[in-house]
């Protein structure tokens, strides 16, 4: 799960970590009110104004914007709240803005980058840190990766002191930046590891002209399984954000990603459904999503599967591809007849079975008064769906 | 001979007493493996599928009455972890953990925890392995494999069976099936099973089946370079996969150049790998490979 940048800031917030602090607003009659604020509380004539949604690139794109007075921050807040922000992550529709946030401007000395994540390979969190801040962390990486230095985390030890300091001296930092660095980094990995972050980003980490240390921005992911665990994370998802037919899914326990082709796809296990998008563009067709049903497809999944499929109306055609294991094929066909009857299908649908009673399942196909198109094998499907949906 | 589980494996299933624990307990003693006890806390005394089987309070208990080996757990997500961590410290053998939805921190200590002990680790969230016609410790439909020569290691679980239908097709069957699952951290990788299938004398070809995300095919193809002398057939599923997205699998997701897909198999193929590039070759290919 994703948060928004003025969440995130608040959390770090809550265990002690300096921000650039300011106040979030969604309607633009709070403008003054929120540059008013911010200038009595934070002492702040100068703001940035920084639109918040789940992207990355947002300064790139416009949504990010510096503010040399009260009035130049209005003016800023009202063109940029409501705006469609296109950046490198939002794809080219882009996403409307809908809240920004009016923040202190700082003098900023030095820009790093600092993060925690994963080390999948390892097998432990890895906190990484890069002189280069600022900039896009795979592009250091990929041109100077000596430049990005990390310390892993023994399972169960936390981030120790003189890992902290080895980070902090890494980045050139001496007496009281370095001390305060090595306090920032183990409150940010013990922030990481109690809220169970899949990842906790702050770019840039920067050095004020004062010399104090602030996360002048923030990026916070969550682990999905553990959220069962952070009632007052998971209170902060903004479905706004989120493509209302995802959203729709997983109100059915369906895992369903839109993308923007034209053949649906209903089919059970992650790794059949990707195997089955594959196959489809390997002979000429385009996914036009990812639809797990999960081991326990019934005629409820079918039919809710069918719904969200057909919801998105780029779609020509519809391939079902279900091996079934545990999941009988003959279910799954009695759930796919009763689906058609009901929801008035206009598109053609190629259904492919195999595994447990697959044998039965084609023969009550076969029988029923629907409309569908049988399929063999998987590539066989593959191809039918491809022609249906080009035909139609 | 196969890997890791045969008819003589001791087989304990956490969590016996529960829905999905005891459905699949009964096809794995259905299959013929030789299942000899459940374990739930606070249940020990009883016995489950419908007598056949005791019921123990630990795996401590279980490993001492009836000298199991391998556990098979199905305990829900909030537990999942601490029956993982017992099982190891019990000196079980061999763990197979099918439960999806465990808190990604809590497996990265499970990792470090069960490598303190001498156990394996297989999954979480995996179908679990088969060993056609002598033992089943997971939830794979048996009829899906039969005895043969290729060894089959994947993340996914309904392609396994698509891969296994394919081999079946061409008249081949399996040594050993294993899933091993498609969570960020899991406990054995693609490299620990492919150096067990090579040691194997029964196993000729090896299929890996991966996905997007992460970097064990790699690993895994590196080390075939210079040390696997059997055909490894690969494939990738997740070409078409939009960077940033998590396709199901908590692991399935491309944050990095080198996750994705493409780049997967052009490293496997530098490596030697025989790659599939339709999933619908699986089958064929491994046939080719056997021929010549």
């Amino acid at each position: 799960m994703k948060i928004h940048e003025y969440q995130a800031k608040e959390l770090l917030k809550g265990y002690g970590i300096p921000i650039q602090d300011g106040v979030t607003i969604e309607d633009a009659a709070q403008a003054e009110a929120a540059v008013d604020q911010v200038n009595a509380e934070l002492g702040a004539e100068q703001y940035v104004i920084k639109a918040q949604i789940h992207a990355g690139g947002r300064g790139k794109g416009g949504g990010v914007k510096f503010s040399t007075s009260r009035e130049k921050a209005l003016e800023n807040i009202q063109n940029i709240l409501g705006m469609t922000l296109i950046t490198h992550q939002t794809g080219a529709e882009g996403r409307l803005v809908k809240k920004v946030m009016v923040a202190e401007a700082l003098d900023i000395k030095q820009e790093f980058y600092a993060a925690i994540t994963l080390d999948r390979a390892k097998g432990m969190d890895t906190f990484m840190v890069s002189s280069e801040g600022g900039m896009e962390i795979e592009e250091v990486a990929k041109t100077s990766p000596e430049k990005i230095v990390k310390e892993a985390i023994v399972p169960g030890f936390g981030l120790r002191s003189f890992q902290a300091r080895n980070l902090a001296l890494a980045l050139g930092l001496e007496g009281a930046a370095a001390k305060q660095a090595v306090g920032m980094f183990q409150k940010l990995y013990k922030l990481y590891r109690e809220l169970d972050c899949s990842i906790v980003e702050i770019n840039p980490l920067i050095v004020t002209e004062q010399g104090d240390l602030v996360a002048l921005d923030a990026k916070i992911n969550f682990d999905d399984n553990a959220l069962y665990l952070h009632k007052d994370v998971a209170e902060m998802r903004d479905l706004d954000e989120e493509d209302p037919s995802e959203v729709e899914a997983g109100k059915f326990d369906l895992n369903y990603i839109k993308l923007d082709g034209s053949v649906g796809c209903m089919v059970n296990g992650a790794g059949l459904a990707m195997a089955t998008m594959d196959i489809i563009k390997q002979v000429g067709g385009s996914p036009a999503n990812f639809l797990d049903v999960g081991g326990g497809a019934n005629v409820e999944t079918v039919k809710n599967g069918f719904r969200i499929i057909l919801s998105d109306p780029n779609v020509k055609a519809v391939l079902i591809n279900i091996f079934g294991g545990i999941v009988r094929c003959d279910r799954i066909a009695n759930g796919i007849i009763e689906a058609v009857k009901v929801l008035d299908l206009n598109v053609p649908v190629v259904v492919r079975l195999a595994g447990t009673n697959a044998e039965i399942a084609k023969e009550l196909l076969a029988n029923s008064d629907v409309d569908l198109i049988s399929a063999d094998s998987f590539e066989d499907a593959a191809i039918k769906v491809v022609e249906a949906a080009a035909g139609n | 001979m196969s890997i890791l589980v045969n008819k003589d494996s001791k087989i304990i299933v956490q969590g016996i007493t529960g829905s999905e624990g005891s459905f699949h307990a009964a096809q794995c003693l259905e299959y013929g493996g030789n299942v000899v006890g459940g374990v739930t806390p606070g249940k020990g005394g009883q016995t489950a599928l419908e007598g056949a089987v005791p019921v123990f309070n630990s795996c401590q208990e279980a490993r001492k009455k009836v000298g199991a080996n391998v556990s098979l757990i199905f305990v829900p997500p909030p537990f999942a972890a601490d029956a993982i961590m017992e099982a190891a410290a019990a000196g079980i053998e061999l763990i197979v953990c099918i439960t999806e939805g465990i808190p990604v921190a809590q497996m990265v200590e499970v990792k470090a925890f069960v490598e303190t002990t001498g156990s394996r680790f297989i999954g979480p969230n995996c179908p679990g392995i088969l060993t056609p016609d002598e033992a089943k410790v997971g939830i794979m439909p048996g009829f899906i494999a039969k005895k043969g020569t290729v060894g089959l290691i994947s993340k996914s679980g309904t392609l396994t069976y698509e891969a296994a239908h394919q081999l079946g097709e061409e008249g081949l069957g399996q040594s050993t099936c294993i899933g091993i699952g498609g969570d960020p951290i899991i406990g054995t990788t693609m490299l620990d099973l492919l150096k067990m299938f090579e040691a194997d004398p029964e196993t000729e070809a090896i299929v890996m089946i991966g996905e997007i995300g992460g970097s064990m095919e790699i690993e895994a193809a590196q080390y075939a370079k210079d040390n696997v002398s059997k055909p490894v057939i690969g494939f990738i599923a997740g070409q078409t996969a939009p960077p940033g997205r998590r396709m199901g699998h908590a692991g399935a997701i491309v944050s990095g150049a080198d996750e994705s897909a493409a780049a997967k198999k052009k490293l496997m193929a530098a490596c030697g790998i025989i790659v599939v590039e339709s999933p619908a070759d699986i089958g064929r290919t491994v046939k080719e490979a056997l021929n010549k």
